[in-house]
This record gives C-alpha cells, sequence and structure tokens, in this order.
C-alpha cells in the first residue's frame, strides 16, 4: 500500500585512495595524545599543541572542501573499512552537503575557541586542551559516520569531554549542571541504542545506514523507533519541552564550552533528524509532523519569551538559542527544498551567531566576573569597541537583511508558506488540515521576529545605553587586539554569508535536492494525502516534459 | 542624451554604494580623522550620489524619448537561489525611483550639510555621520531594489539606522528607548510585509521581482484570481507601511523619534524612512488596485491619521513635538491618496512635503541650536529679529504646508483631495479580472446546492449572481471617499493652525526666555543657511511640476510618473469637471487661510488670553489632546505589561515547575528516593538476608508447585 523511496543520496562509493576523513577525524585526538605526553607544567606549550593541532585539522578540512564534488547527489569521499567483523560493523565515513557545513563549521570554530580560552581558561590548561580536541573528534566522527553504530560510538563520545568540560572548568552550580546536562543526554541516547539494535537485528547483522534504509518495517515498529531516535536528537536541539537542561549548562560551562555547545552540538540533534531518522523512518516523520511542528512553534515563542525574563546575559543567550533552533525546526519539519536549505543555513547562522555572543559575554565575564545585566548600564561609553560588535552580532541575531540571520529565517519562512499556501484545504479523514497547521503555525512563528527585537534590544540598551551607574564599570578596558581579532572573524562571516549566500547554499543544493526526492512523498503520504496525489502528478507532468 | 557614452544602468550600484563606503570610512577609521575630514567623506559621498542620481534621471529622460516605458537595470549576481525561490541582487531606476533618488539623495545631502553646523561640538561626530551614510544607503536599496527582498533590505535597513540614529546619545536612558521602540513598533509593522512577500512568492511563482509580478497580476489566469486573498496580501502590506509611515496604529514610534539630533528628524521625516510605506503602495499600485476593498481600508486608515494627529498638533508646546505630529499628519495624507487610488498624487505630495519638511525640521534645528537647546515654544518668541533667515525660511514653509497657492503644499495638497472624491475603481474591469474566482466559487456553490455537474445554466446564474454582488460592493465604497474628503479637509484646517500657531510663537511678539539665552541667540551659520535657503526655494517652486493646467491640460508630474503607474490608473478612473476642480481648489484655499486667520488671531497679535480660557473650558478634551489621547498609556498597559506578566507566569509555572521540576528533575528525585528505599534493606545483617532467602525460596516454590 505504501510505496517506498531508495534513499540512494546515502550511497556511497568507496575511493580506495588516502583516508582524509579519517585523518580528519583522527587528527584532534593525535593532538590530544601528544599533548597528553608533555609534561604539564607549561601552559604556554599546550596551548601551542592545541592550537597548532586545530589549526591543522581545519586546514585538512579546507583540503575535504577542495576534494568536495559540489554539483554530486551522494556521499562523497568515503572511507569504508571492515571494523569489528565478528558482529559485521564497519567504519564508514563519508561526507555529503548535509555534513559539509557543520564540518567546516567545527573545524573553523575550534581554532577560534583555542584562542577565546586564551585567558577565560586560568586552570589545567593541558586537561583543557586534551578534553577539547577529544571532543572535536567526537563531533566531526557524529558529522561523518554513516554506520550506525560509528556514528553511536561518536555520539557518546562527545558527551565526556563536555561533561568534564563543565564539571571542571564551570561556574559556581557546575557539578548540577553537568551532571543534568549528562543525565539528560544520555538517557536519550540509549533510547536511540535500543532503537539501533533492533535495526541491526532485522536488517540481519549490519549497522549500514545505506542497508537499514531499506528495510521494510511495519507502520507501528516506524513510529516506536523514529520516536527513540527522534528523543535522542530533540533532547540534543533541544525542542521544547527537552530544553531546560540547556539554560543551565550554557550558564555553568566555561565560555569555550558554551560555544562548542552552542555553536556545533545543538547542530548535531537537527543533523541526526536530517541524516538517520527521517530517512530511516519517513513515514513516521509525516505522521508525527504535526506534533513536531507545534513543539517547534512553541519553542520558538516559548523561548524568546523565556529570554525576556532572564536577568543574566547568558542565560538570555541560551533561552534565544531555543528560539532559534525552533525556526530551524520549522524548516526541517515543513521539509521541502526552500524550507530545508533555509534551516540548514540558519543552523549554521547560528553558530556563528550565538558563537560570537557568547564569547562577547565572556569577554566582559573576564573583566567583571559578573553577567548580572543590572551589574551594567552605560557601559558602551567605557568600551565602544565591545559595544560596537556586541550591537552588530545582535542585528545578526535578530535577522537584519544583510547579516547572515535574514537568509536563514527568510527561506524558512518562504519555504513553510509556500507548504501552506499550496497544501490541499480538507482534511485526510477529519482532522485539522495541514494546511491550517502550517499557515497558524508558521504565522504563529512570526511573531519571533518581533520578540526577538524586543529580548535582544532590552538587553543591549540596559547594557551599553544609558549613565554609568556602577562605579566597577568606570575602568572597564576595552577589547585587546586578540579579542577584536576573534570578533572580526565572526563579523567577516556574518556579512559574507548576509550578502553572498551563493557558496554556503551551494554546499548543501545538490544533497538537499536529492535527499527531498525520496523522503518528502513518503513524508506526505502520510501527513497530506492529497498533497501528496498532487505532487505527483506535477513530477510526473515534468517528467514527461 | 549623447552626454553618455555607457548606459545609465551601470551609476546605480555606483549610487547605493557611495554612501555605504563613506558610512564604512567613517565608522570604521572616523577616530583617527580630523573633524573637516568627517564633514567631507560624508557630505561628499552623497552629494556624489546625487549628482549621480540627476545624471540617471536625465539619462531615463532622454531614453524615453524613443521607448515611453524606458528604465535602467541593473542585475548584479543571484543573491538567494533556493528550490524555486530565486532572489537577485539587483536595482531598478524606472520613472518612480528616479523621482525618489533625487528627493533622497538632494535632500540627504543638504541635511548633511547642514549637520555640520549643528552638531559642531560633539564628539561623536564620526560615528554620527556614519549612521547618517548608512541611513541613506538604507534608503537607496529601498527605493532601487528591483525586487521586494531588495527593497525589504533598506527597509529594514532605514528601521536599524534609525535605531542607531534616534538613540545617538545612548547616555540618556530615555533617547536609547526611543531608539529601541522605533526599531520595534518598524518590526511590528514588518511581519505583515514579510508575510505579504511569502504570500506573493508561494502564489506568484517564487519571484518578487516588480517586472514579473506586474506581469502576473495583469492576467488572472497567470497569478492569483481570488479576490480576498488579494486583499489579504494587500492589508498585509499595508500593515508594513503603517510602521514605516507611522499611520495608525504604528505611528507611537515617530513623536518619540524627536530623541534623536534635530537633522535626524529632518532626515527621517522629510525625505527618508517614513516614505517608504507611501513608495512601496505606490510601487505595487497593479496589486491594490486590484482590491478596491482594501484600498478604502488604506484610504480610511490615512484619514483618520491625518485629522487624529493634525489635532494631537494643535496643543503640543515642544518645537519638534508640533513638527513630528505634522509629519504624521501629512503622511495621512499621502496614504489617504495611495488608498484613493491617486498613486501620482501621493508621490507628489511626498516629493513637495520632502522639501517644505525638511525645511521646517532644519529651521527648528537652528533655533534650538541658537537657544541652546530650547524646545519649548512658551519660551521663546520674536526671534524674527535674531534669526532673519530662518524666519523667512521657515515662514514660507509654513505657507507651503499651509496649502496656500502658489506654494508647492498647495497643489499636492489640493490634488489629493480633488481625486479623492473625483475618482472611483472600475468595477466592470475588476469582475473581469476576478471571472475565474467567480467561476470556480459558483461551480463549488452549485454542486453544494446539489445541482448536477452538467448544469451549466444554474453555473451561469451563479456566477453572474456572485459577479454582480461583487461589483455592488465595489460600489458601496464609494461612500467613504466622501468621508475620506471631509476628513482631509478638517485636517487641512488644523494644519493651518498649528503651524501659524507654530510660527507666530516662535518668531513674533516678544520672546519670553531667559535674557542670557537671548543675547546668545544667532541666526544660522551658512552650511545649514544655505541649506535653508535651498530647500525654502524649492517649498516655493517645487509644486510647479506638478500644477494641473500647466500646459493645457498636460501635467508634468502626472505624465512622468505613468508607465509605473499605468496599471493602476487603469483599474481606478474618473475626473472632475473643471468648474468643480476650481471649486474644490478654491476650498482648500478658504479652509487654508481661515486656519492662518485663527491662529493670528489667538497668537498673532501679541498675547492673549482666549486659547487659554478655550483651554480651562474644555479641559478634558484639551487634556487628552495634550497627552496625545493616551495612546502610549493604552498599549502600555494593554501590550507591554500584558507581554510581561505572561512571560513571568509562563517562565515561572511553565518553565521552572512544569518542565523542569516535574518532567526532569522530578522523576531523578523520585528514582533517588526509591534508591533511599532500596538502601533500607541492605542492612549487613546476615540473619536479615537469610530470612529473606527463606521467605523468597518459599514464595518461589508455593508459586511453582
Amino acid at each position: 500500500m505504501e510505496t517506498t523511496f531508495a534513499q540512494t543520496w546515502l550511497q556511497f562509493q568507496s575511493h580506495g585512495g588516502f583516508p582524509l576523513l579519517t585523518l580528519l577525524c583522527a587528527l584532534p585526538t593525535l593532538f590530544a595524545l601528544v599533548a597528553l605526553m608533555v609534561p604539564g607544567e607549561h601552559g604556554a606549550v599546550h596551548k601551542a599543541i592545541s592550537l597548532g593541532g586545530s589549526l591543522l585539522t581545519l586546514l585538512v578540512g579546507v583540503l575535504v572542501y577542495q576534494q568536495f564534488n559540489l554539483s554530486s547527489q551522494t556521499m562523497q569521499l568515503a572511507d569504508d573499512f571492515a571494523w569489528i567483523p565478528g558482529i559485521g560493523a564497519r567504519w564508514t565515513l563519508a561526507i555529503d552537503g548535509l555534513s559539509l557545513p557543520l564540518v567546516l563549521l567545527t573545524v573553523c570554530l575550534t581554532p577560534i575557541v583555542f584562542i577565546g580560552a586564551w585567558s577565560a581558561i586560568d586552570k589545567r590548561w593541558k586537561e583543557f586542551a586534551i578534553a577539547m580536541l577529544i571532543l572535536e573528534t567526537g563531533m566531526l566522527g557524529s558529522l561523518l559516520a554513516v554506520d550506525m553504530l560509528v556514528f553511536y560510538v561518536f555520539w557518546e563520545i562527545m558527551l565526556i569531554p563536555m561533561y568534564l568540560i563543565i564539571g571542571i572548568w564551570g561556574g559556581r552550580d557546575r557539578i548540577y549542571a553537568t551532571v543534568k546536562f549528562f543525565l539528560y543526554t544520555m538517557f536519550g541516547s540509549l533510547l536511540m541504542l535500543v532503537a539501533i539494535l533492533y535495526l541491526y537485528g532485522k536488517a540481519g547483522g549490519s549497522f549500514s545506514l545505506l542497508r537499514l534504509t531499506q528495510l521494510h518495517l511495519s507502520t507501528p515498529e516506524q513510529s516506536w523507533l523514529f520516536a527513540a531516535f527522534a528523543l535522542a536528537f530533540l533532547i540534543k536541539v533541544p525542542v521544547f519541552p527537552f530544553h531546560t537542561w540547556l539554560p543551565d549548562a550554557h550558564t555553568e560551562a566555561p565560555t569555550p564550552g558554551s560555544v562548542v555547545l552552542a555553536g556545533v552540538m545543538l547542530k548535531l540533534g537537527t543533523y541526526g533528524l536530517l541524516r538517520f531518522a527521517i530517512p530511516l523512518f519517513p513515514a513516521a516523520m509525516g505522521k508525527f509532523s504535526p506534533l513536531l511542528l507545534i513543539l517547534a512553534v512553541i519553542g520558538i515563542v516559548f523561548g524568546a519569551l523565556m529570554a525576556y525574563m532572564q536577568t543574566d546575559v547568558k542565560r538570555l543567550v541560551a533561552y534565544s538559542s531555543v528560539s532559534h533552533l525552533g525556526f530551524v525546526m520549522l524548516g526541517i519539519v515543513i521539509f521541502n527544498e526552500e524550507a530545508l536549505q533555509g534551516a540548514l543555513l540558519q543552523g549554521l547562522n547560528h553558530g556563528i551567531s550565538t558563537g560570537a555572543l557568547f564569547l562577547l559575554v565572556g569577554f566582559v565575564y573576564e573583566r567583571r566576573h559578573t553577567r548580572e545585566i543590572s551589574e551594567f548600564g552605560g557601559i558602551a561609553k567605557r568600551m565602544p569597541v565591545y559595544a560596537a560588535f556586541f550591537v552588530f552580532i545582535t542585528m545578526s541575531s535578530i535577522a537584519l537583511p544583510l547579516t547572515n540571520g535574514f537568509v536563514g529565517e527568510f527561506l524558512i519562512f518562504g519555504g513553510s508558506f509556500k507548504e501552506g499556501v499550496h497544501a490541499a484545504f480538507v482534511p485526510p479523514g477529519g482532522g485539522m488540515p495541514w494546511r491550517t497547521l502550517v499557515l497558524g503555525g508558521t504565522a504563529v512563528a512570526t511573531l519571533g521576529i518581533v520578540l526577538g527585537a524586543v529580548y535582544m534590544l532590552s538587553m543591549v540598551r540596559r547594557v551599553f545605553f544609558g549613565p554609568i551607574t556602577k562605579p566597577e564599570n568606570e575602568g572597564l578596558a576595552d577589547l585587546t587586539f586578540r579579542e577584536r581579532a576573534l570578533m572580526s572573524a565572526f563579523a567577516v562571516f556574518v556579512i559574507w554569508i548576509g550578502v553572498m549566500p551563493g557558496p554556503f547554499l551551494k554546499m548543501s543544493e545538490a544533497t538537499v535536492h536529492a535527499m527531498v526526492a525520496p523522503s518528502r512523498p513518503a513524508i506526505l503520504q502520510v501527513r497530506a494525502p492529497i498533497d501528496y496525489q498532487r505532487e505527483l502528478k506535477q513530477a510526473e507532468a515534468q517528467a514527461a516534459r | 542624451m549623447t552626454a553618455f557614452s555607457f548606459s545609465p544602468s551601470a551609476l546605480l550600484p555606483i549610487i547605493v554604494l557611495l554612501p555605504l563606503l563613506g558610512g564604512i570610512l567613517n565608522g570604521l577609521f572616523g577616530k583617527r580623522f580630523s573633524r573637516q575630514t568627517v564633514y567631507a567623506i560624508g557630505s561628499t559621498t552623497v552629494l556624489a550620489s546625487f549628482l549621480l542620481s540627476v545624471m540617471v534621471f536625465q539619462g531615463l529622460r532622454g531614453a524615453m524619448v524613443t521607448d515611453p516605458n524606458a528604465a535602467f537595470r541593473f542585475e548584479a549576481y543571484h543573491w538567494i537561489v533556493a528550490g524555486n525561490y530565486s532572489f537577485d541582487f539587483a536595482f531598478l531606476a524606472d520613472q518612480l525611483s528616479a523621482v525618489m533618488l533625487r528627493v533622497v539623495t538632494g535632500v540627504g545631502f543638504l541635511v548633511h550639510l547642514s549637520t555640520t553646523s549643528y552638531m559642531d561640538d560633539d564628539p561623536g561626530i564620526a560615528r554620527y555621520f556614519a549612521y547618517l551614510n548608512l541611513f541613506v544607503f538604507s534608503m537607496l536599496m529601498l527605493v532601487l531594489g528591483k525586487n521586494l527582498a531588495m527593497l525589504f533590505i533598506g527597509w529594514e535597513g532605514v528601521g536599524a539606522c534609525s535605531y542607531l540614529l534616534i538613540g545617538f546619545w545612548f547616555k540618556d536612558m530615555d533617547k536609547a528607548e526611543a531608539g529601541q521602540k522605533a526599531f520595534v513598533v518598524n518590526r511590528i509593522g514588518d511581519i505583515g510585509f514579510v508575510v505579504a512577500i511569502f504570500l506573493l512568492l508561494a502564489y506568484a511563482g517564487g519571484s518578487v521581482d516588480f517586472d514579473s509580478l506586474r506581469a502576473h497580476f495583469s492576467d488572472s489566469a497567470r497569478a492569483i484570481d481570488h479576490a480576498p486573498t488579494i486583499t489579504l496580501i494587500c492589508l498585509l502590506l499595508f500593515v508594513g507601511a503603517c510602521g514605516k509611515s507611522a499611520q495608525i496604529p504604528l505611528y507611537v514610534w515617530l513623536p518619540d523619534a524627536m530623541a534623536g539630533p534635530t537633522p535626524v528628524s529632518a532626515l527621517i521625516h522629510a525625505a527618508t524612512m517614513v516614505t517608504a510605506g507611501v513608495y512601496m503602495i505606490a510601487r505595487m499600485n497593479f496589486l491594490f488596485a486590484l482590491s478596491p476593498h482594501a484600498m478604502t481600508v488604506v484610504m480610511m486608515v490615512g484619514a483618520l491619521t491625518a485629522i487624529f494627529a493634525a489635532s494631537i498638533g494643535l496643543v503640543q508646546n515642544d518645537i519638534k513635538k508640533v513638527l513630528a505630529y505634522s509629519t504624521v499628519s501629512q503622511l495621512g495624507f499621502m496614504v489617504i491618496a495611495v488608498g484613493a487610488g491617486a498613486f501620482a498624487a501621493g508621490i507628489f505630495h511626498l516629493f513637495t512635503h520632502a522639501f517644505f519638511k525638511a525645511c521646517l525640521f532644519l529651521g527648528a534645528g537652528a533655533v534650538i541650536h541658537g537657544l541652546h537647546h530650547e524646545q519649548d515654544i512658551r519660551k521663546m518668541g520674536g526671534l524674527k529679529k535674531k534669526m532673519p533667515l530662518v524666519n523667512a525660511t521657515f515662514l514660507i514653509s509654513c505657507i507651503a504646508i499651509a496649502g496656500l497657492p502658489p506654494l508647492a503644499g498647495f497643489f499636492s495638497k489640493d490634488a489629493i483631495l480633488a481625486e479623492t472624491v473625483a475618482l472611483k475603481p472600475d468595477a466592470e474591469k475588476l469582475a473581469a479580472y476576478y471571472e475565474g474566482g467567480f467561476k470556480r466559487q459558483a461551480f463549488a456553490e452549485a454542486g453544494a446546492a446539489g445541482g448536477e455537474a452538467a448544469d451549466m445554466a444554474k453555473v451561469a446564474a451563479a456566477e453572474q449572481g456572485i459577479k454582480k454582488h461583487y461589483i455592488e460592493s465595489v460600489e458601496h465604497l464609494g461612500i467613504w471617499r466622501k468621508v475620506a474628503f471631509a476628513l482631509g479637509l478638517c485636517a487641512a484646517l488644523m494644519t493651518a493652525f498649528y503651524m501659524f500657531r507654530l510660527y507666530f510663537l516662535t518668531f513674533t511678539g516678544e520672546y519670553r526666555g531667559d535674557h542670557h539665552t537671548w543675547d546668545h541667540a544667532h541666526d544660522a551659520p551658512w552650511p545649514m543657511g544655505s541649506a535653508l535657503a535651498i530647500l525654502a526655494a524649492l517649498s516655493v517652486v517645487g509644486g510647479w511640476v506638478g500644477m494641473p493646467f500647466a500646459h493645457g491640460h498636460y501635467n508634468f508630474f502626472y505624465h512622468w510618473l505613468e508607465p509605473v503607474l499605468a496599471r493602476g490608473k487603469e483599474l481606478v478612473e474618473g475626473e472632475l469637471a473643471p468648474s468643480v476642480e476650481y471649486g474644490l481648489m478654491g476650498l482648500s484655499v478658504l479652509v487654508a487661510s481661515i486656519g492662518v486667520f485663527i491662529a493670528w488671531q489667538l497668537y498673532g497679535r501679541g498675547v492673549s488670553e482666549v486659547p487659554a480660557r478655550i483651554a480651562t473650558t474644555f479641559r478634558p478634551v484639551y487634556n487628552a489632546l495634550l497627552n496625545k489621547y493616551y495612546v502610549d498609556e493604552f498599549y502600555h498597559a494593554v501590550v507591554i505589561t500584558p507581554l510581561r506578566a505572561v512571560s513571568r507566569a509562563l517562565f515561572q509555572v511553565v518553565d521552572r515547575v512544569l518542565v523542569d521540576l516535574a518532567m526532569v528533575r522530578g522523576p531523578g528525585y523520585a528514582l533517588v528516593g526509591l534508591s533511599h528505599l532500596g538502601r533500607l534493606a541492605q542492612t549487613g545483617e546476615v540473619q536479615a538476608y537469610l530470612i529473606g532467602t527463606v521467605v523468597g525460596v518459599a514464595a518461589l516454590a508455593w508459586y511453582l508447585i
């Protein structure tokens, strides 16, 4: 009754040459080993090792980008080796337009994080460097794996260094925050492990993602497995109501931890949905679409209102992430090319603008050892350059045109309205029609555009404008050269993506096209059968021409 | 035009980029520049843009000799491409953009010039010029954008720049708040605008290029033939226009925007930003003209805004506040015009208003600067003697805005009022456009009534009924034109009154402030003086380009805009008999004269007790006007306070308790509690374990057997 669609975009061809992706993934850990062997007294040595290692990884990342074929509609640069033959596990890494932007973000952000940590981390630099480098391997591995077991291993590897980074270098309530973070994420991923093992059994002993997408699963099976996968990813994103670990983790984490957490780790949640949950269980995605849409919209508005209520700048930025990731989720749930491209770009944008915001908050925290909004006021007078960068990044965060944030939001909303306008009026077998749900939900989501401006500008005003009320703020020094250089790097990307998003959209264009082709009909079949028939006819007409 | 060896199209990006360049230079390196360098960079970039704009304008005139619909286009690159959606980074200079270009860069340059004397002792001058240049850049993006997405760049850009400029003196929290208010209120309008863009994208095939949209909406088969949908899109666009062009209910940011330096007000309120909404509606005339219902809403909101703001202006005592409400009111007139289908008249009023309002604001700036930042007109008076140049230019602008002939404001305001009653939508043509939609509706209705699908006669009858109903509903809208006309006439009366009240109180009679200030009062220095003189001259002659009988029936301004507004004109038609036109003209003059006369009676002949007596007699009315009808207080009570309360409640109840405690930490605590229970069993006493084992084995045995 249900037609199945082959997920050909997940196919790959082992190239047999130099295992570039494996190198990319292993390089940070190699440097972590070097750091481990060098005695720990010299902070400077470890700074050099970690920065050097991350820069070398960045170089390999650039090499990967060079080798990457932008028009290919399948996975590329695959390394495929037998790994644990006894259980049929293979070491399979490959890359496509879904992972490439995030891989590049990761390799770019890590050196930035090390530079940002220069003075923010004031103890145990050696251990910090090791943790951060292993974390980079974990993130890259999760992004590159196309074998469920490899993915799961890396997914769990990420947890431990982040657990330590928050727990050792964090703020006052770091233990509470890090335990919460660890248990919450662990809980989600254990269910996913069960689901993976179930699939492994069904497939007769294979963890290959491509192989698993070819399984024939009954509808209840799909639903249960999807739920298990989705829960792990939704917690990571985080989607309302699974978000409460985030403000705690962000607030207590040291600046470098927050940057990585917001920059890359949250996006692994949305990435996981796209890479695994949706292609494995498209029909279930169709079934859960209304629920996910509602949660995404709630996240947008609720996150914004919560951000408005915060008195701690970092907590405010953390809640703003809930709102921003809500936009990304909206794009994913809609699942047409426009919205998906917007969602992918918005993931990147969030990494840039929120990463920059966390660094900025860190700068002033190092000077004043507080992040309470009420402790500031009028500091634009003392720190004009800092204020200029902060306002600039704020504009990116609230999606002013010609900054990066605009392009992503514009495409997500554009795609959502397209979906709603063309959806059928009549609901299949009663209930709320998909059309009403999409148009209504998206209309509510547009409130996020205003609320974003409200909470960000209110915070900026209370921190930077007005008279200086606290004598402690009179002596604040403006940004140093290192800090300015860091922020300028972010500013360049904000403007670049805003003015010329072409190269960034191009990275994922072919993959998105190839990914939508099989998955969208499968989703539509369940969530909007009339639209499925219509799009089928359109596709046939196009093919006939 | 043989003067060009290259196409003027190539000038368009240069016009836009020059102010951006100036803004970047002053913004990044301004602190190291001398004051003169900052002035020079800031002003010359805009002057250069102005000169290039004149070249574009002349080039367009030349090109129109061979092709009446000529326009210059410059496509830089594909900006955003995803799926079916595609937006180019592209510029369009047609007749409408060319007019706007000259106004924006011309008035913009004069404002830059006069700023050099207004801000002569401000340490943040480089930052200020950077913002000012970015503002002009955004406005140029807005008027030169070739599609709605490009227009939206400028649209939000001016909002962001106004945020920076209004809050320029950020050490004062009120000013920072005013800046934020401008941004947020504009953002509310922007939501309507972007949603309209998304709907247009979805319906019109993934492009919001003006050329392709116009083609789409000239042919119902290609775009939307469902009248309510078009009305909805128009209304959403208008929400955006309400934000930018300060219409009810989103006008509240504009009076507060007076917190910025006065030349900024001249820029925001005369040539840029506030004109954006009117410009956008005129640009989208081909769409708005398709929905007489939406147009009527537009017209009535404009009329209400015009009279509402004018009435507040009657009693304000801050020189800038009077001008601010006058701006809101004049924008109301422009919105009446575009809502009535008099698109050309609306742009014409925008054009003349730019001159006299910029002149008024710069004059007010000169007064405030001359009196050491005094803004209360009750503490002014007699400044005629100290500031002859400012006095003369201010007076000219007052006459112009009051609408007395032959100054600029007369022609444009009269055109608006006359065309409001003269025009009417062509219901037959509209019905023809919507034919497909009517047919579908008829099918649906006939089907629902149980008739057979093949019963074409029934369907045809139903279609006729729907069509007739539509035409009638369009014709019933006519009454609103008369209401709008009456409101506009009242607002015109008030305008003449409050502007001359302002003039008399400021410049004539006896000085009412302290003498130290009076001794130091001075006329405008040359940069500002020359700007004032040029603007005053334009306030006199600016209206002549649109003189209705200048060359028989030939109106240069209208004729010039014809290619852009053709579709709108085709759908909204009507003409007045010359006798009626003359009559209306006389009525306008009469009304304006009455306003001026009352102002002279009350304020022009020395100290009078009458205004105070009137104020006491009508105390509640006076207080309501003085306090701006308590609208800000109303919004505070109805929007801001509830938003905070709801957010707080959601945070404390939903986020902290329901989600975090009950869903996340609760199970954790429960687990800890359970393990405590479990620990009770782990006593370490072997006897207890033994008893447990025996009981267990017995139970198992009993169960198994």
